[in-house]
């Protein structure tokens, strides 16, 4: 089985896409956590509730939106245009955008969960021992929740890998631009290439199987760990 | 009782801390009060009574609403501001383990040293290791300790951030019977080998007795008592119904030796007692503690008993029990004072009464230091 170069350019845009994604949404989804993880606030349900949206909205309704807030008329399209950065959707970028609302919350609730079990006491022994609020966050926080933070560097990474119908609706199907994985397999089927359709399929179900495999062998042996390392 | 230090041997400290919950009206923490800023201060309770919280409030963990703190001359907190924890030149030890797990009980030292904002000084760290007694524990992770060695590294750690004032929270509640006797010992050097005030909390008369110099006692959020040990200790029966185990300190020093008997002679203030000999030399300082059980009262000396401590004393007070069988006695022998729970029906029969001479017959004295 051979992949044609348009397969290829493909693939390494899912790829692109799904690392750029990551680095974004750990980097976004983790004071998301952190605030929901800790805060009192009566805006902490709301919150959560929006972070989870994607999780129930069909990837088209989530689409739809982004598409008009991000097209012509949207008021981020007339930002980005003011901006001259141009319009969004059908780029790579507006992909990104896109994905990473529709991944954000696979990678928030891992990292929210493992914030809310460290509990405050680490937190105060580390402020009894000088260290402040950085040097809490990286010496503590950061490898105490260590699990939290590769699970959902997974989850968010094959999750922008498997999406399709975001995809459709802001990226299209521009070749080397935002023509993934899925958007080619699709092509495929279109033009009855089923060979190379089922070429690329099969490296989708190979792809998520080792994932899931890798992830849950992670989790056994973070599980195994923690008790291990014995809580604070 | 501190009246004559200059401020800058004294802790102060004013704290208002209402309940979280806003339909409470209550106080949480409600204490104005300065102590001596050296030895070891017991914060003394019972459960529920703030002192958790008050130390909480001392290391800036909890902000009291109205607050003011001054340790030693240097401001913690006032009106005008509010010092952070990290910010505050302290060691605070958790009742439970609070090493963390992901370094060895090395890298937890370790993280100490690192932000003592001190150059490192090998002297002190092996004096640490050495009192605490874990060199050979370093390289285990705090899963591999058991509760004991794993509330020492957190005292050596407490110690090698270099504190100006170390708070220690029931440092032996989450510890066995057995496991507090082996952690006992390393307190009271730490008391002897380090000049450092401590701030001690506590619902234990026995560890109260055995490491205070002087005592602060809690009772639901405000201050009910504060002094030397021994004297708080001769007023405890009551205000806390101490019951079984109330009794006082006496602070004496061994006189003699009596070879043939294994006993010692311990004098204080104008009194002695004889107890067993516990190897300590003539000379040595010895802190006893009498249990008001352990004290029964006549009218005069018996040469015919078995019981080895008579001692000569003065009715001050005497005062009911929650029980209404017993009742407490209190009792002057020199400028010491005893306590004694007697039933009331010998208070009665003996037809005691305060100013009255009698004779204290002590059946047990414990040593604690």
């Amino acid at each position: 089985m051979t992949f044609s170069d348009a397969d290829l350019a493909a693939i390494w845009l899912t790829l692109k896409l799904a690392t750029t994604v990551t680095a974004l949404l750990l980097v976004l989804g983790t004071p998301i956590a952190w605030w929901l993880a800790r805060t009192r606030s009566r805006w902490k349900g709301p919150v959560g509730a929006v972070v989870a949206l994607p999780l129930v909205l069909p990837p088209t309704v989530l689409g739809f939106y982004l598409l008009l807030v991000m097209g012509p008329n949207g008021w981020v399209g007339q930002l980005t245009q003011a901006l001259g950065l141009g319009l969004l959707p059908f780029t790579f970028w507006g992909l990104v955008v896109a994905s990473v609302f529709y991944s954000l919350p696979f990678v928030v609730q891992p990292i929210h969960n493992a914030i809310e079990a460290l509990g405050e006491r680490p937190l105060e022994t580390a402020a009894t021992l000088r260290a402040g609020p950085w040097d809490r966050f990286f010496t503590v926080v950061l490898p105490m929740a260590r699990p939290g933070f590769i699970t959902a560097a997974i989850l968010g990474f094959a999750h922008t890998v498997g999406e399709f119908g975001v995809v459709l609706m802001i990226g299209g199907n521009i070749p080397g631009e935002t023509r993934v994985v899925s958007v080619q397999i699709y092509d495929h089927v279109e033009a009855l290439a089923y060979g190379q359709a089922h070429g690329l399929s099969a490296l989708m179900v190979a792809f998520s199987f080792l994932v899931l495999l890798g992830l849950y062998g992670f989790q056994r042996n973070a599980r195994f760990g923690m008790t291990f390392g014995g809580r604070p | 009782m501190s009246t004559s230090l200059e401020p800058a041997e004294l802790i102060q400290a004013r704290f208002q801390l209402r309940f979280s919950a806003q339909t409470s009206t209550g106080f949480a923490l409600d204490l104005d009060t300065e102590f001596p800023g050296r030895g070891v201060t017991a914060i003394f309770g019972q459960s529920g009574s703030g002192k958790t919280t008050l130390l909480r409030c001392v290391a800036g963990l909890e902000r009291a609403t109205d607050g003011r703190l001054v340790v030693k001359g240097e401001v913690w907190q006032d009106e005008q501001g509010f010092r952070p924890t990290h910010k505050r030149p302290l060691g605070y030890v958790f009742q439970e383990s609070s090493l963390f797990p992901h370094l060895t009980a090395q890298g937890n030292l370790d993280y100490a040293i690192k932000r003592s904002g001190y150059p490192h000084d090998e002297d002190l760290y092996q004096r640490v290791l050495s009192i605490m007694g874990i060199e050979p524990v370093l390289e285990r992770y705090p899963s591999q300790l058991s509760g004991g060695e794993r509330q020492r590294v957190a005292i050596a750690r407490a110690l090698l951030i270099r504190p100006r004032l170390l708070l220690m929270d029931e440092p032996l509640a989450s510890l066995d019977a057995a496991r507090k006797q082996e952690i006992l010992p390393y307190l009271e050097k730490l008391h002897a080998s380090f000049d450092l005030p401590i701030l001690y909390v506590s619902h234990s008369v026995d560890e109260v007795a055995r490491l205070a110099d002087q005592v602060l006692v809690l009772d639901e959020g405000r201050l009910i008592d504060q002094g030397p040990v021994s004297e708080v200790l001769s007023h405890l029966d009551r205000s806390l119904g101490m019951g079984e185990d109330a009794g006082v300190v006496l602070q004496g020093r061994v006189t003699e030796r009596d070879n043939r008997w294994h006993l010692a002679r311990v004098a204080f203030d104008r009194g002695e007692l004889w107890i067993g000999d516990g190897g300590d030399p003539v000379g040595q300082p010895l802190r006893l503690r009498i249990l008001a059980r352990d004290i029964s009262l006549a009218h005069s000396p018996h040469a015919d008993t078995s019981v080895l401590n008579q001692l000569p004393v003065e009715v001050e007070d005497i005062a009911d029990d929650h029980n209404p069988a017993m009742a407490w006695v209190r009792l002057k022998a020199g400028s010491e004072r005893l306590i004694a729970r007697v039933t009331r029906r010998s208070v009665a029969h003996l037809a005691l009464a305060p100013g009255q001479r009698i004779w204290a017959y002590i059946k047990s004295v414990a040593i604690v230091r």
